[in-house]
């Protein structure tokens, strides 16, 4: 959501009382002077909170703010970056400077030069996201009293030995400028919550856990007292879940029918797509980190990428996604677009450097930068699978398909290799299909396939009602280590033919 | 801006009227450099700074402890006791603390208590990047980074204690790829300061690994004698490492639980091996003293300033120590047990990887490990992939790359179990864990390793 520009009062006060315009000016002009091409000035201010709690007793609490400048340059075509604490005019000059120097230092082994996709200039362009309560304006006693009495309210209940509660929240301001004139201010604000219970089995010598499944998500405090997410009903439910959970048999490897939950889903998506149509990645710039792709720009409209079923969209504009925001951290205006359509490769995600390697004269906004203190780089939008288009199949009518399967629901362990290619994934539960109906939870459970013989397996998509927006707080990538949030919006969806693994037989 | 030191003084002059209060400085100063398809793309030099004030207050039922951390730049008092107050807020919000115990003791000193932060600068790299042009102009394609920080750390208390240390740390990695991008190798080493790094030499040890793919064969999936180098042995005890949490195998709930309580005295292994953090390892020294702003398990904001020391966690093949805070270590009658910044894997003969593979007759050696995650916690059963490089050994030598990765699944808890030879220890990189400087491992031989299935990726 891009609000008008009165709507500057919503952004922290604190954060518009700092001398912005002036840093900008005198960052900008000093890299201007010693010959940049480009620059920009960000300046950041990160507000943050963690809470945990242990069996309904707090274990930590606590409040932490960053506050910096970053320029970046562009100098020859080679960039140059630095960045500092202090918020004083000097001080960005001088970090202008120091940018430049940087530039020029590198430029003996840069041997490609730099150019960037235009984008119209956008002046004093404000961005607030869609949110009702600051949560870090909820005083901490409030916090914790929820906390430790959904906490207390589990552990009273048989067969929950411990409980794991907490939650996480950020606010983030952003300003940005640069020398062709954009100058945008934005506020973005997130929450994260956390819940694990617990049994132990002493006399067998193990335990079983089991988390809630809200997701973390681009609201505010409103979030943890209901709206956007039935708890009450969850906490309900998840002692006879633990239960049975602990009693389930353990799953026979081989193939099965997966019918997979959005709570499950958004992961595999997150790493088999979203990472693997990141352009960065795909030519290479990750490879020696994060990784490279499959998903190459010679087979952009060519590869097919899975079923028909399957169509695919990046987007920094979803409402409460925790990737969206107004403007990149290149000053471009965000958007949404297809990244696989018909189940074909059709775009990527890309920043301002990239979008001209591919043919394209407009970036699609995902240069985002974690912290003052870091480079902005290519980071992933929402990436969501869309719901059936017509009509609106349930998740049982999904399952009601499958004569010998397994539903999945929730997420837990994840792992996939450097190219995107072969993943295994675990949950938090898994239920036996028989002939088209749940027949009980199952355990040691783990899906394995390769990205695209899974998506091409893909023979039904729920509809619009089985569509959530889950996520993750702490996606890494590139070197120095950066995190970005991002949410995956996805239906149900079956598959055939997946291979299960027994995960104690795999341990034996 | 005011000094580091005095920022904690007078911290802890606007905490004085708190039960206790721990006050943490840091300064880092890091330059990178980044490079891929052989051009160096994201690249700079970073100033950042934190002060973190952990507030213990007394509160009906006890003392609470709150925790708030600044990352601005200094510039006038009330900034130091805005933050106390929002230190104090944040305590009386949390309510009494499981964990409070009276803050450590000074012991020990340190005189270069008042002296400002270690810095670093991209200057730094000037070998580096002499050496860096001949290698990107090389045939094969190049992708990797070089990082150098130095991180200054001052930690005050009101019980008086007052610690500066220097913590600098640096590695470099090199990914070489053939020019089809078919074969592609990894090296990478840490070091202080870069002046013992070569990266024409570095550069040269993944060419001869590209060379092994002159000859590619694929291998299925199963079961197979693996020869794991020493970072990809360090990968797998970091979350062995990470698991020797005291309370949760007291509790029942960690791979150190048995059903007697938790397994320390149990033999892991035959042989005398033994897994270490040891803050006076040559080379790979940390902290003296701890330094936290987190509570949980095996740690805690009252033991800021208690010294750190050398933990065994396995000791001669036998689980010997868990992690306990203090408090943990009062609750449950052992000792307080520390975590550590480094590790180190000893107790082999002096064999080197190279003598492995000569005494193996058919395996495969591994380069490293990649995306590895906790499948069971239960069982400590781990997944992840092989990286850049599957060489099959025949012979006693590499006779070919496997034309693939496989993706394991396998307990480090196991590795130690079914070794049957452990070689030299050296310092090694991890190379999942990325920034992970400190860490001493050797190669192992795992009999049958278990590689479940096989990766396309490269």
């Amino acid at each position: 959501m891009t609000t008008e520009p009165s709507d500057l009062d919503r952004v922290d006060p604190q954060f518009r009382a700092l001398p912005l315009a002036e840093l900008a000016d005198a960052a900008l002009g000093r890299a201007r002077e010693l010959g940049a091409e480009h620059a920009d000035l960000r300046v950041e201010r990160i507000a943050g909170q963690s809470i945990s709690l242990r069996d309904g007793e707090v274990t930590h609490l606590a409040d932490s703010l960053t506050l910096g400048l970053a320029v970046r340059v562009l100098v020859d075509g080679v960039w140059g970056f630095a960045s500092h604490l202090e918020l004083t005019s000097d001080r960005a000059a001088a970090v202008a400077e120091q940018a430049v120097a940087v530039a020029r230092a590198l430029a003996p082994v840069a041997r490609e030069r730099v150019e960037r996709a235009g984008e119209p200039v956008h002046r004093n362009a404000v961005h607030v996201s869609d949110y009702a309560i600051d949560p870090l304006t909820v005083p901490a006693r409030e916090k914790v009293e929820l906390l430790t009495e959904r906490s207390r309210r589990l552990l009273a209940e048989d067969g929950i030995d411990h409980v794991h509660a907490g939650v996480g929240a950020v606010r983030e301001n952003k300003y940005y400028a640069d020398l062709a004139g954009t100058t945008t201010t934005q506020q973005r604000v997130r929450i994260a919550p956390s819940l694990t219970v617990t049994a132990v089995d002493r006399a067998a010598g193990g335990f079983e856990t089991l988390n809630s499944l809200a997701p973390p998500t681009g609201r505010g405090w409103e979030y943890l007292t209901g709206e956007g997410w039935d708890f009450t009903g969850e906490l309900a439910e998840l002692p006879e879940l633990l239960a049975e959970k602990t009693k389930a048999p353990s799953v026979q490897a081989g193939r099965y029918d997966l019918v997979i939950d959005p709570t499950n889903l958004w992961l595999t998506i997150h790493e088999s797509i979203g990472h693997a149509t990141e352009y960065d990645r795909a030519i290479g710039y990750e490879a020696a980190y994060a990784g490279t792709s499959f998903a190459t720009p010679d087979q952009l409209g060519t590869l097919r990428y899975g079923s028909p079923l399957m169509h695919v969209t990046g987007d920094r504009t979803q409402q409460h996604g925790l990737a969206t925001t107004g403007y990149d951290d290149d000053g471009v205006a965000t958007s949404r677009w297809d990244l696989v359509r018909d189940g074909v490769l059709v775009g990527y995600q890309l920043d301002r450097t990239f979008a001209p390697r591919l043919g394209l004269s407009r970036s699609n906004g995902c240069a985002f930068a974690d912290s003052p203190h870091h480079i902005p780089l290519q980071r992933m939008a929402n990436v969501s699978l869309q719901p059936a288009p017509d009509g609106d199949p349930s998740t049982a009518d999904l399952i009601s398909g499958v004569d010998r399967g397994i539903y999945v629901v929730g997420d837990k362990s994840w792992s996939i290799d450097m190219q995107r290619y072969n993943f295994q994934f675990t949950g938090q539960r898994f239920y036996r299909i028989e002939d088209g109906r749940l027949a009980g939870q199952l355990r040691d459970v783990a899906y394995q396939a390769t990205t695209t013989d899974f998506w091409a397996s893909m023979d039904a998509v729920g509809g619009p009602s089985t569509w959530r927006l889950p996520g993750a707080m702490n996606c890494g990538k590139a070197q120095p280590g950066q995190i970005a949030a991002v949410s995956h919006g996805c239906p149900s969806a079956r598959f055939r033919g997946v291979t299960v693994l027994n995960t104690a037989e795999e341990g034996r | 801006m005011t000094r580091p030191h005095e920022v904690v003084e007078r911290t802890l002059a606007a905490a004085a009227h708190l039960v206790g209060c721990a006050v943490i400085v840091r300064e880092t100063s890091q330059a990178v450099l980044r490079w891929a398809n052989s051009t160096m793309t994201t690249n700079g030099h970073s100033t950042a700074g934190s002060v973190t004030v952990v507030a213990l207050v007394g509160v009906h039922g006890g003392t609470a402890a709150g925790v708030a951390a600044s990352s601005v730049a200094i510039t006038a008092p009330e900034q130091l006791t805005d933050l106390v107050q929002a230190a104090e807020a944040a305590a009386r919000g949390a309510g009494p603390a499981r964990d409070a115990m009276p803050l450590p003791e000074p012991t020990d000193t340190d005189p270069d208590w008042a002296d400002p932060a270690g810095v670093t600068s991209i200057a730094v790299f000037g070998e580096l990047v002499d050496g860096l042009a001949e290698v990107l102009a090389g045939p094969q394609r190049q992708y990797g980074y070089a990082a150098h920080s130095v991180v200054t750390t001052w930690l005050g208390t009101s019980a008086g204690v007052r610690r500066r240390w220097v913590q600098p740390s640096g590695y470099v990695e090199l990914n070489a790829k053939t020019p089809d991008l078919a074969g592609s190798a990894w090296v990478g080493v840490s070091t202080a300061d870069f002046r013992d790094v070569d990266v024409v030499e570095l550069a040269a040890g993944a060419a001869r690994r590209l060379a092994w793919g002159a000859r590619r064969v694929e291998l299925p999936a199963g079961r197979h004698e693996t020869l794991l180098p020493p970072s990809a042995v360090a990968d797998l005890m970091l979350y062995l490492a990470w698991s020797m949490d005291g309370r949760p195998a007291q509790e029942g709930r960690s791979a150190l639980a048995g059903p007697d309580g938790p397994r320390t005295g149990e033999r892991l292994s035959a042989l005398p091996l033994t897994l270490t953090c040891d803050p006076t390892a040559p080379g790979l020294e940390y902290p003296p003293f701890l330094s936290t702003s987190w509570s949980g398990d095996g740690l805690s904001v009252f033991d800021n300033g208690a010294p750190n020391r050398r933990v065994d966690w396995v000791r001669e093949g036998v689980v010997h120590e868990l992690g306990y805070s203090r408090a943990e270590a009062a609750e449950f009658g052992t000792a307080f047990t520390p975590p550590g910044e480094n590790l180190l894997l000893t107790g082999g003969s002096t064999a080197s990887t190279a003598d492995l593979v000569a005494n193996t007759e058919r395996g495969l050696l591994l380069t490293c490990l990649w995306y590895v995650r906790t499948v069971d916690p239960a069982t400590l059963l781990l997944t992840g992939l092989t990286r850049d490089g599957v060489y099959l050994v025949e012979g006693g030598e590499v006779v070919a790359e496997v034309a693939h990765n496989f993706r394991f699944n396998y307990s480090p808890l196991d590795v130690l179990r079914r070794t049957t030879e452990v070689g030299a220890t050296e310092r090694t990189l991890p190379r999942e864990m990325d920034g992970f400087t400190r860490a001493a491992m050797p190669p192992m031989r795992v009999p049958e390793f278990n590689m479940s299935s096989v990766s396309l990726g490269r």
